[in-house]
């Protein structure tokens, strides 16, 4: 037991590092560039004054160290500064934007696990026969669509030929939940179709694995049925990949979401990125980077604590 | 060549498939300005102009030939892609060898810097530096070089290290060859098999990464033909039920397709894995 609580406690040790350094590349990237920031935000027409101005605004006349600090210190606190489009505070973009984005990526996770599972499953049961080879080839292709084909392709079935979903998602606080999950389907089914598909690979070689295992081999000559064995037997043991990969796959989520937002207009953390990298409105982004940075990190390392701790070799040692 | 042809009679009808879609599309990159009437950005007609017998795919929404833009799409988008996977490979290789090679303190600065920066999604990552640098080609090549070279390093220095545990690398480095020569020589002919194989993987996230940028309006820039962009500019026609502007998004599909139905044959065939 001793043991996993070590290797748990390294992981997070190291979680943090990375989340520190990512924190630092993120703000300090702007060092790293040749040339004068505010120049290239503010183009070759403005004055000297102006410059000056904008750089003293940025913070730029003080040392880098003295301003990371700063913006650490603001973040860690809830403040995350001031967008410089249209000079409204940062967290108050963010709130609901957030909130939107993480319902999202709920629903497509509510949707892809289970999905992902079954059809995994399935394919292990049927491993071989053209459904599993049909499946291995939709696999394939799917992992080679971008995003976006897969959402122009959805609008154009299910919303404009069939007229089922809205092709635009604008949600809001004040609609219902069902009305709110109504207009998020077809955002939610696009993440689903770009995320199924290496899960499902995954569960299914996971399951194979095992198959040729002695105790698989014991409870077929048992006479049990093959679908017994496969999900009684054999999915026990081979749940530490298949929630590692999941996991990954949620982090995935996250940012597979900022296309998707765009497509949909879903007002999301995502098409805020998308807005100020656009608008080249530096604080924004790199507030908006961090979270998704943020998210992404702990999402791996989930995954990193989840796949030592379901370990039954760690579990149960000698 | 007799071996390659051997090899290809015996490969899936999905390797076959994979390789007819490459070299259709490489086809049209190098003959484009030849297949067409129209030039890359000139505006020959209407806005949105239907299907027909002057404009085969209509026209877009500037009065463009679609047909045209798709095919100079093709030099533009995979040209850029290869450039940038090219320069990935360039970095990852030199920098995986290199930390093989040398080994100590040397790989774990390479490893480490490399695990931090593998941390950050790539494009979240690549948004940042965007916002920073300004869209241009060349910020943009090196952008998505440097930031998937960190995955060409990992199977790159996973691969050498492999490799420079054997008795004619030890023999090399006896006999005085430099570093670099060791790298080339040695390292780099017996690596070779596998980077191939994820060559064509890393072209396909590269290709799909730009082309999320360029949807985005975030990466290759107007007047330039480009899948990625075509597609935002027209997408308004699909709510009328048009299929047309999707095609350059199913033109980026059926490359990465064929490209992956390649190096999973290729994958099968170098790992003599039978699969199930």
């Amino acid at each position: 037991m001793i043991q996993i609580v070590i290797m748990v406690a390294q992981r997070f040790a190291l979680g943090l590092l990375t989340l520190f350094a990512v924190s630092l590349i993120i703000f300090l990237g702007v060092e790293l560039l040749p040339g004068d920031i505010a120049q290239a935000l503010l183009g070759q027409g403005a004055t000297e004054e102006t410059v000056a101005a904008f750089r003293r605004e940025l913070g730029l006349n003080l040392p880098p160290h003295e301003r990371y600090i700063d913006w650490l210190g603001g973040i860690l606190q809830g403040d995350l500064g001031k967008s410089l489009a249209n000079k409204r505070e940062i967290a108050e973009l963010i709130g609901v934007r957030l909130e939107n984005t993480l319902f999202l990526a709920f629903i497509a996770a509510i949707i892809s696990i289970p999905l992902a599972l079954g059809l995994g499953i399935l394919a292990a049961l049927y491993r071989n026969t053209l459904y599993d080879r049909a499946v291995n080839v939709f696999t394939l292709s799917s992992i080679s669509f971008p995003e976006f084909f897969v959402a122009y392709i959805l609008i154009l079935v299910m919303a404009v030929h069939l007229g089922w979903f809205p092709s635009i998602s604008n949600i809001g606080q004040e609609l219902g939940l069902w009305e709110r999950v109504y207009r998020t389907v077809l955002p939610a089914l696009t993440l689903t179709l770009v995320v199924v598909a290496h899960m499902m690979r995954m569960t299914r070689a996971a399951i194979i694995n095992l198959l040729a295992s002695p105790y698989i081999e014991m409870a077929t000559l048992k006479g049990l049925s093959r679908g017994r064995i496969i999900v009684k037997h054999a999915l026990p043991n081979a749940l530490a990949p298949i929630i590692n990969v999941v996991v990954i796959n949620l982090a995935y989520l996250v940012v597979g979401v900022v296309i998707v937002e765009v497509v949909f207009v879903y007002p999301g953390l995502g098409q805020l990125l998308i807005d100020a990298v656009r608008a080249r409105d530096l604080p924004v982004v790199q507030a908006t980077g961090l979270l998704f940075a943020a998210a992404y990190i702990l999402l791996n390392l989930t995954a990193d604590v989840l796949s030592i701790m379901t370990n039954p070799r760690l579990l149960h040692p000698r | 060549m007799r071996e390659t042809l051997k090899h290809l009679r015996k490969s899936p009808w999905s390797a076959r498939f994979g390789l007819l879609v490459v070299g259709f599309y490489v086809f049209v990159a190098i003959f484009g300005p030849l297949l067409t009437p129209y030039g890359e950005s000139e505006i020959v007609g209407f806005e949105y102009e239907p299907w027909g017998a002057e404009f085969l795919l209509g026209t877009d929404n500037l009065g463009r030939d679609m047909l045209t833009r798709l095919i100079y799409g093709a030099r533009n988008t995979i040209g850029i892609a290869f450039l940038t996977t090219l320069l990935a490979f360039l970095i990852g290789c030199v920098a995986g060898f290199l930390a093989a090679v040398v080994g100590g303190w040397t790989e774990q600065g390479i490893s480490r810097v490399n695990d931090i920066l593998m941390a950050i999604p790539q494009l979240i990552f690549a948004l940042l530096i965007l916002t920073i640098a300004g869209t241009s080609i060349p910020v943009l090549v090196v952008v998505i070089a440097v930031l998937d070279s960190t995955r060409v390093y990992r199977l790159a220095r996973a691969v050498a290290m492999n490799i420079v545990v054997m008795d004619y690398v030890e023999v090399a480095r006896l006999r005085g060859e430099g570093l670099w020569w060791i790298m080339r020589s040695e390292v780099l002919p017996n690596a070779l098999p596998p980077l191939v194989a994820e060559f064509g993987l890393r072209f396909c996230f590269v290709f799909l990464l730009l082309s999320a940028l360029s949807f985005l309006g975030l990466g290759i820039q107007p007047p330039t033909a480009d899948w990625g962009s075509m597609v935002r500019d027209n997408a308004t026609l699909i709510t009328f039920g048009d299929f047309t502007p999707i095609l350059p998004a199913a033109s980026i599909a059926l490359l990465t397709i064929g490209v992956n139905f390649i190096v999973d044959w290729l994958l099968h065939k170098s790992s003599g894995l039978k699969d199930g």
